[in-house]
C-alpha cells in the first residue's frame, strides 16, 4: 500500500480512537484546522470535538490538563505544534508528568502521549527549527520516541498508548512528505529495540552509522554512496532515545570497528554525546578509530536557505565522517 | 451566610467534629516542627498553622471518589483528606511505611486511596492537573468533583490564567480554593498584583467566584458545600477565595524580616481553632471535660503516629531505582545500559 508518513501518523491515531474510547487527542489547531502538519485532518468529523480537542494557545495548561486526564484514567495524546513551543509546558513535563510515579511512590501513573514536531530544513528559523528531543531524552520517567520511517510512523503510537508512563515522540516535519509502500495490515510495532536497517557486508572497511528520526533518509542515501566508495555501513535507528537501546549500537560497532553517530541537535551536551560516552565506555577495545559526530552547528537555527543548509548535517558532511572513520580521509 | 461571629454554633456534634478536625492538623504540625527541630525529619517544612479551617471546611463537602490537588504546604489536606497522620510522618522520616515510601517527602504526600494528587512543589503546577482530572471526569460521564489548592502567590503565574480559562472554557467540575494567606514566601499580595482582589479575577473568566472569610471554619464550609454541590450538579468551576493567614514562618528557613509581630498578632486573634472553641463555649456546647478529652484523643492520635514513623524502616536503597518507570514483567528494553544509571527499568521489573 503507497502511503506517506502523515497518513500513516493518521492512521495510528485513528486506530487508536477506535479501539479505546479513552483515547482522546488534544491541542491547538487539531480539529477544525485539521492539524497544524494536516495529521489529524478529517478526525473531528469522525470523532467528535470532545474528542478531537481544539485547546487555546496555552501549552503548559492543556498539557498539564493531560496529564490529570490521564492520572484520571482517561489516554490523552496531547499534540504540540513543535518543539519548540513545548518549552512554555516543561513544567508539567518535566515536573510532574516524569516525576510523579516516582514521587508517589509508585501509585500514580502517567499514562500519557505528547508528540510534537521537531527539527529543521524548512526555513522557518530558529524559533521553529530546533531538535530538543535530546534534552527531553536527559530526563528520567520519560520515554522518548523519534519515527523515523512508515512503519514506526503508523506502529509506535499504540504502543506507545500502552504504555503505563509518560511517552513523548517526535515527529520531524520534513518527514511528513516522505512517501512510500506500508503493507496493508501495518500495526503496532515494538518501541524498545533500536533498528538495524542496513548490515555490512564485512568485505571491505565498515563503520557503523547511527541515527534517529529526520536524519536516517540522509545517513541512508550516504551508506549508498559510501557503498560505491567501498566502504560498508551498519544503519542503525535508534528510534528510541531514551532507554537507549545500547546493546544494538555495541553489536554493531564490535562487527564494524567505527561509529559515526549523526544527530539534527547541537554537539554539547547533546544525545550524541550520550552515545559517544558509552560507546567509549562500554567499546573501547573494539574501536578502531574515535568516534565520529555530525551534529548541527551549534547556531540557532537560521532562516536564509543556504546558511540553514550550512547548519544542517548533511549527506556529504556524513560522508566526509565515514571516510575519516575508516582513514579514507575526509 | 453563617458566621461565628453573628450566630454562634448550630450544631454541636458537627462543630466538634470540626474542632477536632481542626486540632488533628493543628497538633501534627506542632509536632512536625518538634521533629524538625529535633532534626529527625528534614527538607523544606512549611506548615499551615492558622489556615486549619480551609482544610477543615473544604474537606468536610467532599465525598471519596473526589480528587483532591494540593500545594507543599499540605499536610493538613492530606491528613483530613484521610491519609493517616502515621503514613504522613512516615513519609518525613524517609520511611518504606511512607505514603509515599519515602520518594516525597513534605511537600510530596500522595495518596491514590483518597485520590489525594499531590504535594506539588512548584507553585500553580497543580492547577493544570486539576483541571485535567476534572477534564477525565467529565468524558467519563462521572458526578465527581477535583478540588485544587493554592496560594494567593499561584495567583501570579501563567498557569493559573490557563488553567482558569480552560476549566471555564471547558465547563470542567473543578472548585478552585486559593488560601490567600496574604503572603508569597515575603512578597506581600500587593507587591505582587495589580489587582489583588483574587475573586474578581476568576469572575474575569466567567468563573462564579466570592472570597469566605478563612479563619470562620463554618463560613468556609458553607460556601465551600454551595460550590461544590453547583460543581458536582454540572455547573461547571467554582472559586472560592479563602482569606487567611498563616501564623508562622513560610518555612523553617524564613527569619520573617517582611512583616511585624503586631501584624501577626493581631491575626492570632483570630485564630480559627479558638474562634471556634470560643463561640462553642459561650453558646454552653463545649463543656469543659469535653475539651480536655478532644485534646487528650488528639494527642494520643499524635504521638501513637510519631511511634510508627519512629519505628519504619527506612526505604532501603535496593530499591532506589523504583518508580522512575513502571514495573513491568517483559523487561524488553534498555539493553547495554549496566552502569550508565538507567537500568532503572530493569531495577524496576526485578523489584
Ligand atoms: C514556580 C515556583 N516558583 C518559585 C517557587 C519558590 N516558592 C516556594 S513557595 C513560594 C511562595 C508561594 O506563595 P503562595 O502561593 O501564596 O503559597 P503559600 O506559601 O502562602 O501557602 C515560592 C515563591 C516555587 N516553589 N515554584
Amino acid at each position: 500500500m503507497k502511503t506517506t508518513y502523515r497518513e500513516a501518523m493518521r492512521a495510528a491515531l485513528r486506530d487508536a480512537m477506535q479501539r479505546d474510547e479513552r483515547v482522546f487527542l488534544m491541542g491547538e489547531d487539531v480539529g477544525r484546522y485539521g492539524g497544524s502538519f494536516a495529521v489529524s485532518l478529517g478526525l473531528l468529523e469522525e470523532f467528535g470535538p470532545e474528542r478531537i480537542r481544539d485547546t487555546p494557545l496555552s501549552e503548559s495548561g492543556f498539557v498539564g490538563a493531560g496529564i490529570g486526564a490521564a492520572l484520571g484514567g482517561m489516554r490523552p495524546v496531547v499534540e504540540i505544534m513543535t518543539v519548540n513551543f513545548s518549552l512554555l509546558a516543561l513544567d508539567q513535563i518535566i515536573n510532574n508528568a516524569a516525576t510523579l510515579l516516582h514521587m508517589s511512590g509508585g501509585q500514580f501513573n502517567v499514562p500519557i502521549v505528547i508528540r510534537m514536531t521537531t527539527g529543521a530544513g524548512r526555513q522557518l528559523g530558529a524559533q521553529h527549527s530546533h531538535s530538543l528531543e535530546g534534552w527531553y531524552a536527559h530526563i528520567p520517567g520519560l520515554r522518548i520516541l523519534a519515527p523515523a520511517t512508515l512503519a514506526d510512523a503508523r506502529g509506535m503510537l499504540w504502543t506507545a498508548l500502552q504504555d503505563p508512563d509518560p511517552v513523548l515522540i517526535f515527529e520531524h516535519g520534513s518527514l511528513y512528505n516522505v512517501a512510500g509502500e506500508l503493507d496493508e495490515d501495518a500495526g503496532a510495532v515494538g518501541i524498545d529495540k533500536a533498528a538495524l536497517l542496513r548490515q555490512a557486508d564485512g568485505s571491505a572497511d565498515t563503520v557503523t552509522l547511527i541515527t534517529y528520526g529526520g536524519t536516517l533518509p540522509l545517513v541512508l542515501e550516504a551508506a549508498d554512496q559510501l557503498a560505491g566508495e567501498g566502504i560498508g555501513t551498519d544503519v542503525v535507528d535508534l528510534r528510541t532515545l531514551r532507554p537507549l537501546d545500547t546493546h544494538t549500537l555495541l553489536d554493531s560497532v564490535a562487527r564494524t570497528h567505527r561509529a559515526v553517530v549523526v544527530d539534527e541537535g547541537w554537539r554539547s551536551g547533546s544525545i550524541s554525546a550520550e552515545i559517544a560516552a558509552r560507546i567509549s565506555e562500554q567499546a573501547f577495545f573494539d574501536l578502531d578509530a574515535p568516534v565520529e559526530r555530525v551534529c548541527s552547528e551549534e547556531v540557532p537555527v537560521p532562516y536564509a536557505k543556504h546558511l540553514e543548509q550550512a547548519a544542517l548535517p548533511s549527506v556529504e558532511r556524513v560522508m566526509a565522517a565515514a571516510r575519516r572513520a575508516v582513514g579514507a580521509g575526509g | 451566610m453563617t458566621t461565628l461571629r453573628n450566630q454562634g454554633v448550630p450544631d454541636a456534634g458537627h462543630a466538634m467534629h470540626l474542632l477536632r478536625q481542626m486540632l488533628r492538623v493543628r497538633r501534627l504540625e506542632e509536632k512536625c516542627i518538634e521533629l524538625y527541630s529535633a532534626a529527625k525529619i528534614r527538607g523544606f517544612l512549611h506548615v499551615y498553622i492558622g489556615e486549619e479551617a480551609v482544610a477543615a471546611g473544604v474537606m468536610e463537602t467532599l465525598a471519596p471518589e473526589d480528587a483532591v490537588v494540593a500545594t507543599y504546604r499540605e499536610h493538613g489536606h492530606a491528613l483530613l483528606r484521610g491519609v493517616s497522620a502515621g503514613a504522613i510522618l512516615a513519609e518525613m522520616y524517609g520511611h518504606a511505611e511512607g505514603c509515599c515510601r519515602g520518594r516525597g517527602g513534605s511537600m510530596h504526600l500522595f495518596d491514590a486511596a483518597t485520590r489525594f494528587y499531590g504535594g506539588n512543589a512548584i507553585v500553580a503546577g497543580g492547577l493544570p492537573l486539576a483541571v485535567g482530572l476534572a477534564l477525565a471526569d467529565r468524558m467519563a460521564g462521572r458526578q465527581q468533583v477535583t478540588v485544587c489548592f493554592f496560594g494567593e502567590g499561584a495567583v501570579a503565574e501563567g498557569e493559573f490564567h490557563e488553567s482558569m480559562n480552560l476549566a471555564a472554557l471547558w465547563q470542567l467540575p473543578v472548585l478552585f480554593c486559593c488560601e490567600n494567606n496574604l503572603y508569597a514566601m515575603g512578597t506581600a499580595l500587593g507587591r505582587s498584583e495589580s489587582q489583588t482582589d483574587i475573586a474578581l479575577k476568576a469572575a474575569a473568566y466567567e468563573i462564579p467566584a466570592w472570597a469566605v472569610d478563612g479563619m470562620d471554619v463554618l463560613a468556609v464550609e458553607e460556601a465551600a458545600r454551595r460550590a461544590v454541590d453547583a460543581v458536582r450538579s454540572g455547573g461547571g468551576p467554582h472559586f472560592l477565595e479563602l482569606r487567611t493567614y498563616r501564623f508562622r514562618a513560610h518555612s523553617m528557613f524564613d527569619p520573617e524580616l517582611y512583616r511585624e509581630k503586631s501584624e501577626v498578632a493581631q491575626w492570632m486573634e483570630r485564630d480559627p481553632i479558638s474562634l471556634l472553641q470560643g463561640a462553642m463555649q459561650a453558646a454552653g456546647q463545649l463543656p469543659d471535660d469535653e475539651w480536655a478529652d478532644l485534646q487528650a484523643d488528639v494527642d494520643a492520635e499524635i504521638s501513637t503516629a510519631v511511634g510508627f514513623a519512629e519505628n519504619g524502616t527506612p526505604e532501603p536503597v535496593s530499591e532506589l531505582a523504583r518508580f522512575v518507570y513502571s514495573d513491568r514483567a517483559d523487561d524488553g528494553s534498555d539493553g547495554g545500559t549496566a552502569g550508565s544509571g538507567e537500568g532503572s527499568r530493569k531495577g524496576g521489573a526485578a523489584g
